[in-house]
């Protein structure tokens, strides 16, 4: 039997175990739902991944989309598998009844979402942008601006993109030069060049809805002065049908390691006499919007990472179970036959690590999956607030740990298949290609370790930090009261001390020593936050475990609650002692880095 | 014309079946639980009947306990509109759910009868014709084709030496084999409706029939586990053993 996409086990488990979804129905936008519908949906996210995206999923990766100077050409069994899936809804699923929509709450539609990523490689990746659009557009736009150009995104007929990045303006989005200038009419001219804008152009759908960031003319230099334009290929007529082209040219494609089904493009604007662009809400505030459908993009990103991880381990899993290969060290008789190689306890430990990192990160974008469902729909106003001050902290972290450590599984994976793992008869080399974008995308890790040390730990009187801080504390208490897991909640306990002292001399750093050395480890201080956040989220895994088995489970159950609790042992006893060796870096502002020349390389 | 079409609540065909430690009974503690796949194809059948124009209405039911009800509300996402549970914590044989499905028959009056022709559990393959035997109802099992003409149903059957088509009166009873279509799953906007599609329940007792077990189950086992294997030392051990232990040469 082929090996499982994802543990459906693990997913039940995080899904109505670590977090209570089921609970979700006692609030008025879930009324209609039940457990039942929950599963239905996955199991039709199933359904549809097996049928329309596996059988394609090699196909994708090896035949990139080309360009013959006029049209992008992808395989042709994209285009039915993603229209199946807008037939299902599943591309609309959270969205309102009267939107089309089904209400669905986020952590299941993400749950199903699983399937679509494993198996679509990064076809999903269209529609994934195209929901993140759209969500954005109901966010900020005006009624007339979401009356034109949400609904045809939900229902499919229209996808999206964000369109930020330019030759000269990547990660600096301060410098960025499109521009745009107001026509007498109250819309604008958009013109400018634009690189990396994912699903930038295809022929997926009837039209592509560009959100662009452009400086009106006149408007402040930096960051300050961007706005945000819906600006799309195909302008509409009266009657919403497709009308004239709006001068966005393919200037051409990328070729990327990894994602290829998914087009990355250079996209010119407005060559001749402007593109036409409508603003969404207000002139100079298009970060703030962008930020809007980053944070919900950074989410996503981080969800990637963290269910790829969760696919190679299932892959090497199942071949770890059926290759048989060498003899344990014990075993001197080469006439005995072959273990299968799950016997080498090396294997085992890579195997381990990958269920610590894939598994850890998968909690962690449910959770965050969670709170970004709490801040708009928990029973309170105050719960809504806490959700949103969490989950606005925990970004940069929701992001980052899964792209980076999610790849690191990956890497795992290859390993354990050895060579191979290197070629492309098994799935997860590509794995690990597709995911190793996710540290890039969405902001690098570097900007996100910037955003969380500078930004959103000082922020608010520290309101975020001092949440999450409280949000461990209440486990580290509940943990050390359960049996087997008091090592645990005192090692925590220690972890999170350790992070408020160097949290406090990295602040103290910022504010009295050079801005720029103090920030010279920002990536220390993210990658050692992150691993306390993960331990946190491992030792919530280990009291659903504990719990469970000690109300005698089914044996196969008892099976899965212990593998809970060693890979939680794994991650206390070989990841979490790394956070000492970031505090020393970050406590004594180490100026290695800082210090070395462009000149001594 | 309406179609009733039966359906069971079986382990998911996904799952690697156990047999409980004491050979009782195959073990379902905590297995994940799915509609036949003969009786899905019943309803796909039934839907797709409906969605041509020939039935007017798709009814399902299921006999079991209450959370058969599961299996009823995937039936009505996938498109049925209304459904029955027969509700009993009794094991039943084949006979019992012929008699219970008789009494549905003889109350709904549908034309046409779609029942999976086996179950993946218990693999009988017997409830279809002991309805239609019950019924007085004509009969085409092993269907790859169904096509209602009229008053008639031609039914293309697989039989062991190609395919047979037969003409039937309605109403009839018709059960599928695995290459009549392929299912749909449910779309969203589907699964919210079922919701909303009634769902009757009846208990069995009602019926009037002694439903007392005519069969017991005296134990299972599982197939015997493949050995390792041994490497034979010379071609004349091997020939000795395919002789003397495996009795395959002589």
């Amino acid at each position: 039997m082929a090996a499982a996409m994802i543990n459906e086990r693990d997913l039940e488990f995080m899904l109505y175990e670590l977090f209570d979804s089921e609970g979700l129905i006692g609030r008025e936008r879930y009324q209609d739902h039940d457990r039942q519908t929950f599963n239905e949906v996955i199991n039709t996210a199933k359904a549809i991944a097996e049928k329309h995206f596996l059988p394609i999923r090699q196909k994708l990766d090896t035949h990139q989309p080309t360009f013959d100077g006029k049209k992008v050409h992808l395989i042709p069994e994209l285009k039915p598998a993603i229209a199946a899936v807008n037939a299902s809804g599943i591309g609309s699923a959270t969205a309102d009844y009267e939107l089309g929509g089904m209400q669905l709450p986020p952590i299941v539609a993400s749950a199903a979402a699983t399937y679509l990523t494993i198996a679509g490689g990064v076809g999903m990746g269209y529609n994934m942008l195209t929901t993140a659009n759209a969500n954005l557009l109901q966010a900020h736009a005006s009624k007339e601006l979401i009356d034109t150009w949400v609904k045809p995104m939900l229902d499919g007929r229209f996808m999206g993109t964000m369109a930020m990045t330019e030759p000269g303006s990547g990660s600096g989005l301060g410098d960025l030069s499109t521009k745009a200038v107001k026509a007498s009419d109250g819309s604008y001219r958009v013109s400018g060049s634009k690189i990396f804008i994912s699903g930038g152009d295809h022929d997926l759908s009837e039209n592509i809805v560009h959100l662009v960031l452009a400086r009106v003319q006149g408007a402040p230099k930096g960051v300050k002065g961007i706005s945000l334009f819906v600006v799309p290929k195909f302008l509409l007529n009266d009657d919403g049908s497709i009308g004239a082209d709006n001068e966005v040219a393919l200037a051409g494609l990328f070729h990327k390691m990894g994602g290829k089904a998914q087009t990355s493009t250079a996209l010119s604007f407005g060559e001749k006499s402007g593109s036409v662009g409508y603003l969404v809400g207000e002139e100079n505030q298009g970060l703030k919007y962008m930020f809007h459908m980053m944070n919900e993009a950074r989410i996503m990103v981080g969800t990637s990472g963290a269910v790829l991880a969760n696919a190679g381990f299932q892959y090497s899993l199942d071949y770890a179970k059926n290759r048989p290969q060498g003899r344990l060290p014990s075993c001197k008789d080469p006439l005995s036959p072959m273990v299968n190689i799950i016997e080498h306890a090396d294997v085992r430990r890579m195997l381990l690590a990958q269920k610590a990192y894939a598994e850890g990160a998968m909690a962690l974008v449910l959770y965050g999956t969670q709170l970004s469902d709490d801040e708009k729909t928990a029973p309170s106003q105050e719960q809504r607030e806490y959700a949103h001050t969490l989950l606005d902290f925990l970004t940069p972290i929701i992001k980052t740990w899964p792209s980076e450590y999610g790849p690191k599984a990956n890497s795992y994976a290859i390993q354990v298949l050895g060579g191979h793992g290197y070629i492309n008869e098994h799935p997860v080399e590509m794995f690990y290609r597709d995911n190793r974008l996710n540290a890039i995308h969405e902001g690098t890790t570097g900007i996100q370790s910037l955003d969380l040390i500078a930004r959103k730990v000082p922020m608010n009187n520290m309101e975020g930090y001092l949440a999450t801080i409280s949000e461990m504390n209440k486990t580290i208490v509940i943990a050390k009261e359960i049996e087997g897991l008091n090592e645990f909640s005192s090692e925590l306990k220690n972890a999170v001390n350790t992070l408020n002292s160097t949290t406090e001399s990295v602040l103290k750093a910022m504010s009295t020593k050079n801005i720029d050395l103090a920030l010279a480890n920002s990536v220390s201080y993210l990658s050692m936050f992150g691993h306390v956040i993960i331990a946190w989220l491992w030792l919530k895994q280990g009291i659903v475990a504990s719990n469970a088995l000690a109300e005698q489970p089914h044996q196969d159950d008892k099976h899965f609650y212990q593998g809970k609790l060693q890979a939680l042992q794994y991650f206390y006893r070989i990841e979490l002692p790394q956070v000492a060796v970031w505090q020393k870096v970050l406590v004594n502002t180490d100026s290695t880095s800082f210090d070395m020349q462009a000149e001594w390389f | 014309m309406k179609v009733l079409v039966p359906i069971k609540r079986v382990i998911d065909y996904n799952v690697k079946v156990r047999v409980k430690a004491d050979n009782s009974n195959v073990d379902l503690a905590n297995v994940k639980m799915a509609i036949n796949p003969f009786c899905e194809i019943a309803v796909e059948e039934a839907v797709r009947l409906k969605e041509a124009g020939t039935a007017t209405e798709v009814i399902a039911v299921s006999i079991g306990d209450k959370s058969c009800q599961e299996q009823l509300r995937t039936a009505l996402a996938l498109g049925a509109d209304r459904a029955i549970q027969i509700d009993t914590d009794q094991n039943l044989d084949s006979l019992h759910v012929a008699k219970l499905l008789q009494k549905v028959v003889e109350e709904e009056q549908p034309q046409l009868v779609i029942l999976g022709k086996q179950s993946i559990d218990s693999d009988n393959n017997q409830t279809g014709q002991m309805l239609a035997a019950l019924t007085g109802m004509a009969q085409g099992t092993f269907a790859s084709a169904v096509n209602v003409d009229g008053e008639k149903v031609n039914v293309t059957r697989e039989v062991d030496g190609g395919l047979q088509t037969v003409a039937l009166n309605l109403p009839a009873i018709v059960t599928t084999d695995l290459r009549l279509n392929e299912p749909r799953y449910a779309s969203l906007p589907n699964i919210m409706k079922a919701k909303r599609k009634p769902l009757a329940v009846k208990p069995a007792a009602d019926f009037g029939l002694d439903l007392t077990a005519r069969t017991t189950l005296l134990k299972v086992t599982p197939p015997a586990e493949r050995q390792a294997g041994i490497v034979v030392e010379s071609i004349d051990e091997l020939v000795e053993k395919l002789k003397n232990e495996a009795k395959v040469i002589s």
